[in-house]
């Protein structure tokens, strides 16, 4: 069992196959069960993930009335054919904002890692499937390689906005997107953990500072943030830049900086953008909402 | 390594919209409901941390009493938990906590009816993975992501020994195990996480071993 990224490329290298693959061969001994069985319980998931950014792109609105409706604008917007940032991000970015505007409306979806940062890994995927067009297979690999990253962050760092701070849960994602694009995309093992490294570092400090403690604001635009952060960290290592600090340093930076994070800063709703007026006033009304 | 699977980063599916708040929320109240082996007459939910501060937001309580409801992370029923638990008959009751818990989402959970009672603590550690920390105040930790049974025996020697060559004669690997009493020679528990499915023979022939009280499947 692989417990670093330097020994997951060091795998990958070694026995010249894919991340994926790493985590595929390790999924089998694990769980005791045929490639098949697992490719197609990983089929099942990305299911799941399709119907939720079909569902979001057709328009969904939260209990709360504080999300929703983002992902209908953005996809509105490049068909004008006038963004800035291109129409491949920006479908990127509508993809992870319609995955997350479902999540608030209490829908189904697929924790990648957690339900808070749903959008970015299928937000990059389905954004990819329309540029590279990969086969149903590659598309589940896609999941494992961002799996193989995650399952590093998960038990070495955290995965848990209570414990961690946002930098966990969009942070993770937005690291293990990156370097699931680079490996669709063609680009080495090495190239992965580069990208989910350069990715990473400017998710750290991230807090988690839910409005009125409910998974909407900020929480849908920091993932549309943390798929356009995977896309340029992908680019970048596609690039051939590399980190100065080692992707297995930048997760244990990650890991502390949570530690050290004050508890109104890690998932209770009692700092940062939830204690601003308007975040207090927005709170305020919900809860009032609640009790009419 | 707390996580083991490639599923347990991506998934579980799930009714949002918190991974730790709602899905993890909901296992531990199943997991309760499969201890008690019933539906219960009443629960009494005391909540710690993250869990006391955002409960609302995220309908931690909701997918709480899904999960005593038997509701998996994706039932659809969840969202009207509260409504289906009165219309079955469970009362349900929060309380929210001020004191400082090890982890911030920890819950406390209090289940009874004429017969029986249990209490059991469970931490929703992320991703909607799940540890039970403590079940009528014997501590422990449980995963929740591979098949486990309890035993509760009386503290005797031999027993545990006997346990794990039943378990070996099934050809079933013990992968995680924990062993716990309140007092020297009297009632004791065994934790045990296995790799393999435990089929209700096997079961039945671990019951029969001497001075085991009780062996309760609490992941299937």
């Amino acid at each position: 069992m692989f417990r670093s990224v330097s020994e997951l490329v060091e795998i990958a290298e070694k026995e010249k196959i894919k991340i994926a693959q790493v985590m595929i061969r390790q999924e089998i001994k694990v769980a005791g069960l045929s490639q098949e069985e697992i490719m197609k319980k990983m089929d099942g998931n990305l299911t799941v993930m399709e119907q939720a950014v079909e569902r979001g792109l057709n328009g969904v609105k939260s209990v709360t009335g504080l999300t929703g409706g983002d992902a209908v604008l953005l996809q509105k917007y490049i068909k004008t054919g006038k963004s800035l940032a291109g129409n491949f991000l920006l479908d990127a970015v509508s993809k992870a904002v319609a995955t997350n505007e479902v999540n608030a409306a209490m829908g189904t979806i697929c924790a990648t890692p957690t339900a808070g940062s749903a959008g970015v890994v299928p937000g990059t995927l389905f954004a990819l499937k329309e540029k590279l067009n990969p086969t149903r297979t590659e598309m589940i690999e896609f999941l494992f390689t961002a799996a193989a990253f995650g399952f590093v962050v998960a038990n070495n760092a955290s995965i848990s906005g209570a414990a961690g701070g946002c930098q966990a849960e969009v942070g993770s994602a937005s690291g293990m997107a990156a370097a699931a694009i680079v490996e669709m995309a063609g680009g080495s093992p090495r190239q992965c953990a580069e990208a989910m490294a350069i990715s990473l570092k400017n998710m750290l400090g991230l807090v988690c500072d839910p409005v009125a403690g409910l998974v909407e604001v900020p929480c849908v635009k920091r993932n549309a943030m943390g798929a356009a952060n995977a896309i340029t960290a992908a680019d970048m290592a596609l690039a051939g830049i590399t980190s100065r600090i080692p992707c297995d340093e930048v997760i244990q930076a990650m890991f502390i900086i949570g530690q050290s994070m004050p508890a109104a800063h890690r998932e209770t709703g009692l700092g940062g953008l939830a204690a601003t007026p308007t975040g207090k006033m927005l709170a305020a009304n919900i809860l009032n909402k609640d009790k009419k | 390594m707390k996580y083991r699977s490639a599923f347990d980063i991506i998934g579980p599916i799930m009714i949002g919209p918190s991974s730790s708040h709602t899905a993890g929320a909901a296992r531990i109240g199943r997991i309760a409901r499969k201890l008690f082996g019933r539906q219960p007459k009443k629960a009494e939910i005391s909540l710690y941390g993250s869990f006391a501060k955002t409960y609302k937001g995220h309908a931690t309580d909701v997918a709480i009493v899904g999960g005593l409801l038997d509701f998996d992370t994706f039932d659809e029923r969840i969202p009207q938990s509260f409504t289906l638990a009165k219309d079955l008959g469970m009362e349900v009751q929060f309380k929210i906590e001020e004191s400082v818990t090890d982890h911030p989402n920890t819950v406390k959970i209090h289940l009874h009816d004429e017969k029986k009672e249990l209490e059991l603590v469970g931490v929703s550690i992320g991703g909607g993975m799940v540890e039970i920390t403590e079940l009528n105040s014997f501590k422990f930790r449980l995963s929740g992501e591979s098949p486990a049974i309890l035993v509760v025996h009386n503290d005797q020697f031999g027993v545990i020994s006997a346990v794990s060559t039943e378990l070996a004669k099934q050809q079933i690997n013990i992968s995680h195990m924990e062993v716990s009493r309140k007092k020297k020679g009297q009632m004791a528990m065994m934790v045990i996480e296995v790799d393999e499915k435990i089929d209700e023979f096997v079961l039945k022939k671990l019951e029969a071993l001497p001075n085991i009280t009780e062996v309760i499947v609490m992941v299937e």
